[in-house]
């Protein structure tokens, strides 16, 4: 069958032992920047993404997955442990987790939190597996129009799941996709926007612009108020979850790795709306629905459960189309074509080891979190105690390097004080910088698509209703930004999202 | 009569909005715009310009309306120390060389806080200098002069 051989290729490749240590080392980083409270998983691959660009494409790749979900991991730590999540996605897991936490059961809160995650892990990088290839082929048969419709729906997709008000999300997408117009005209090589500045000419880098608006924002952010930290307890004891505990995370496990497989596809972040959507499913099922809010079970295995599956499944759009399905995806493109790699259908076809070692690292990376978090849970506490005065220099330091090692680039440099200061102001004015990154990364893609499309249609706009996939696309796009505006959504997602803060 | 009132926060981000769409769209128009047909590089941005300035108008006309929380306190000092770190990074690490552009950089962000202390930060800069010079001149192989014509006898 393919799909063994081609399983058994990814593992060939993933299972090298440089390929192994470098997810080792990125699910590690990942972790380690990731407990740190305040810094979500976007920020720290923002940050460690200059580290993988000396590497192979493979490996870099490799590497970057493991952040990833080094990252979630901790941010479900800090959820537990001290309230605090470290991403959106994990703060469900902080309404039951902490609780937990506090009755003294924090060590089974972890485990659970650590075994979900790991079941929804191994279940959703077969779904990919099996999904991605058909959905390849798909891809290959769309032109201009196609793409440039479901890039639509991608950027719509993200206003929907970006906090706040829509139309701020909206203008949000419109400045990303201008920032990334930034540099020379494709076609005539006109240079646009970039004030003279010789150095901008191939565009404002992605590395800088990412780093700025998340790592930096998020410092200063942190910086606002300086309180010290409350770290719940001094030990965590008694990981093993008793035979009790199992029984009851068994099926909010399954129903969560159900619910972020699916709704992990979605193009805008689905993983949030995972978490969201399996505790709601949890608590209305639950025969003790009292508990909820005060340590359930159920509360953090469900959700921990969706949110992870949701993080792999979002590597479907991906690995397929080239499309990001949230901020940490657009990083992943973003790194795939400093590496030299176009993003899309091709990559399967072209670079199979590339594309099912990818695969395969996702399961042995969730592996290591499990092998390795339960054990180190300890140390994760430490660092929990380092003051943040100390933290951020560092971060400030390796920013610095990481951004100049790209390039060697001074400007990229400036450019990083530029976007946090930006990036800053975003927050201030309560505006979603996702959308934004997002528009970033597409913003030349789409270009790119619609001029295409327009020359091949002749200048005919209807070109992108006329074909049938790109119609549908384009309805999808349609249909979603409505029910955003609907009046009942509306309330019930600010509803949503004011719980999540 | 109520009187009229605005969201600060919010009629201070449309406001920046409508005035970066508008900036775009200048700039947009001395670009060649081209035909629907073949667009030149103009069209594009003109267009998505044209909306961010609506989107901001928008935004400005709402926050007359609807309320939201006020802007909370603002990282002044964090914005003064945070910020120049990477540009002097940028600024001297080709003239100083890696080893005294990464201390200093270091240096200058420890002072973002108020609670660190400046032994602390002299310590903290020097160890991260160490660090970051074994793993990434030597470790990685970054290719940085360690020292740079500035600072050569």
């Amino acid at each position: 069958m393919d799909l063994i051989s081609n399983l058994a290729l990814g593992f060939s490749t993933a299972a090298s032992p440089a390929n192994l240590l470098f997810c080792l080392i990125g699910v590690l980083l990942g972790t380690l920047i990731g407990v740190l409270p305040g810094i979500g998983a976007t920020a720290t691959i923002a940050m460690l993404l200059p580290i993988t660009f000396q590497l192979e494409p493979v490996s870099s790749l490799i590497m970057l997955a493991g952040i990833y979900y080094g990252a979630q991991y901790g941010g479900s730590t800090t959820a537990i442990l001290i309230n605090m999540p470290g991403e959106s996605s994990s703060a469900v897991t902080a309404i039951d987790g902490y609780q937990m936490a506090r009755n003294g059961r924090a060590g089974t809160a972890l485990a659970i939190a650590a075994l979900g995650s790991f079941f929804a892990g191994t279940v959703s990088t077969f779904l990919v597996a099996l999904f991605a290839p058909p959905l390849t082929e798909i891809a290959l048969e769309f032109g201009a129009a196609e793409y440039f419709s479901l890039m639509i729906v991608g950027l719509v997709s993200s206003v929907a799941l970006a906090h706040g008000s829509v139309i701020k999300a909206l203008a949000m997408v419109a400045l990303g996709l201008l920032l990334g117009l930034v540099g020379t005209d494709i076609y005539t090589g006109t240079p646009r926007f970039t004030l003279g500045i010789r150095e901008y000419a191939d565009g404002l880098n992605f590395v800088a612009v990412a780093v700025g608006v998340f790592g930096i924002a998020e410092i200063l952010r942190n910086l606002e108020s300086e309180k010290t930290r409350e770290v719940l307890m001094a030990r965590v004891t008694d990981l093993m979850p008793t035979k009790e505990d199992f029984k009851r995370m068994f099926a909010p496990v399954i129903r969560g790795t159900v619910i972020g497989s699916a709704l992990g596809v979605l193009p805008g972040g689905g993983a949030i709306l995972a978490a969201f959507a399996s505790y709601t499913v949890e608590k209305r099922l639950s025969d003790r629905p009292a508990e909820f809010g005060r340590g359930a079970i159920a509360g953090v295995a469900g959700p921990e459960s969706a949110n992870n599956a949701g993080a792999q499944t979002s590597f479907i759009p991906l690995l397929t189309l080239g499309i990001p399905a949230n901020p940490v995806m657009a990083l992943m493109i973003g790194a795939m074509i400093i590496q030299g790699i176009v993003p899309g259908p091709n990559v399967a076809v072209e670079q199979p080891a590339l594309f099912w070692g990818i695969i395969a690292s996702m399961w042995i990376g969730n592996l290591m979190l499990v092998v390795l978090n339960l054990p180190l849970i300890g140390l994760w506490v430490k660092l929990l105690k380092i003051p943040y005065f100390v933290l951020f220099p560092i971060i400030m330091a390796f920013c610095s390097i990481g951004v100049y090692s790209v390039n060697s680039n001074v400007y990229d440099l400036y450019a990083v004080a530029f976007f946090g200061l930006v990036g800053y102001l975003l927050l201030k004015l309560r505006c979603e910088p996702a959308p934004l990154l997002l528009g970033f990364v597409l913003g030349p893609l789409l270009e790119e698509n619609l001029r295409r499309a327009m020359i091949l249609s002749r200048g005919d706009p209807t070109t992108f209703v006329t074909r049938p996939i790109s119609a549908v696309l384009l309805a999808i796009a349609a249909a979603v930004l409505v029910i955003v505006f609907l009046p009942a959504v509306k309330a019930k997602r600010e509803e949503v999202f004011v719980e999540e803060d | 009569m109520k009187a009229i009132s605005f969201d600060t926060t919010n009629a201070l981000c449309g406001s920046i909005l409508t005035a970066v769409g508008l900036f775009f769209a200048w700039q947009s128009f001395n670009l060649e715009l081209g035909t629907a047909f073949r667009m030149g590089p103009g069209y594009f941005p003109l267009l998505l310009s044209a909306v961010l300035t609506l989107l901001g108008i928008i935004i400005l006309v709402q926050s007359a309306r609807v309320h939201g929380e006020p802007m909370g306190p603002i990282a002044i000092r964090g914005i003064f120390f945070i910020l120049p770190a990477p540009i002097f990074f940028g600024l001297t690490v080709r003239g100083l060389g890696f080893v005294p552009a990464i201390f200093f950089t270091a240096l200058i962000a420890c002072f973002a806080s108020h609670r660190m202390r400046p032994l602390w930060a002299v310590a903290l800069s020097l160890a991260l200098t160490v660090f970051s010079v074994a793993v990434f001149s030597y470790g990685l192989g970054l290719p940085f002069e360690r020292f740079g014509p500035w600072v050569r006898f």
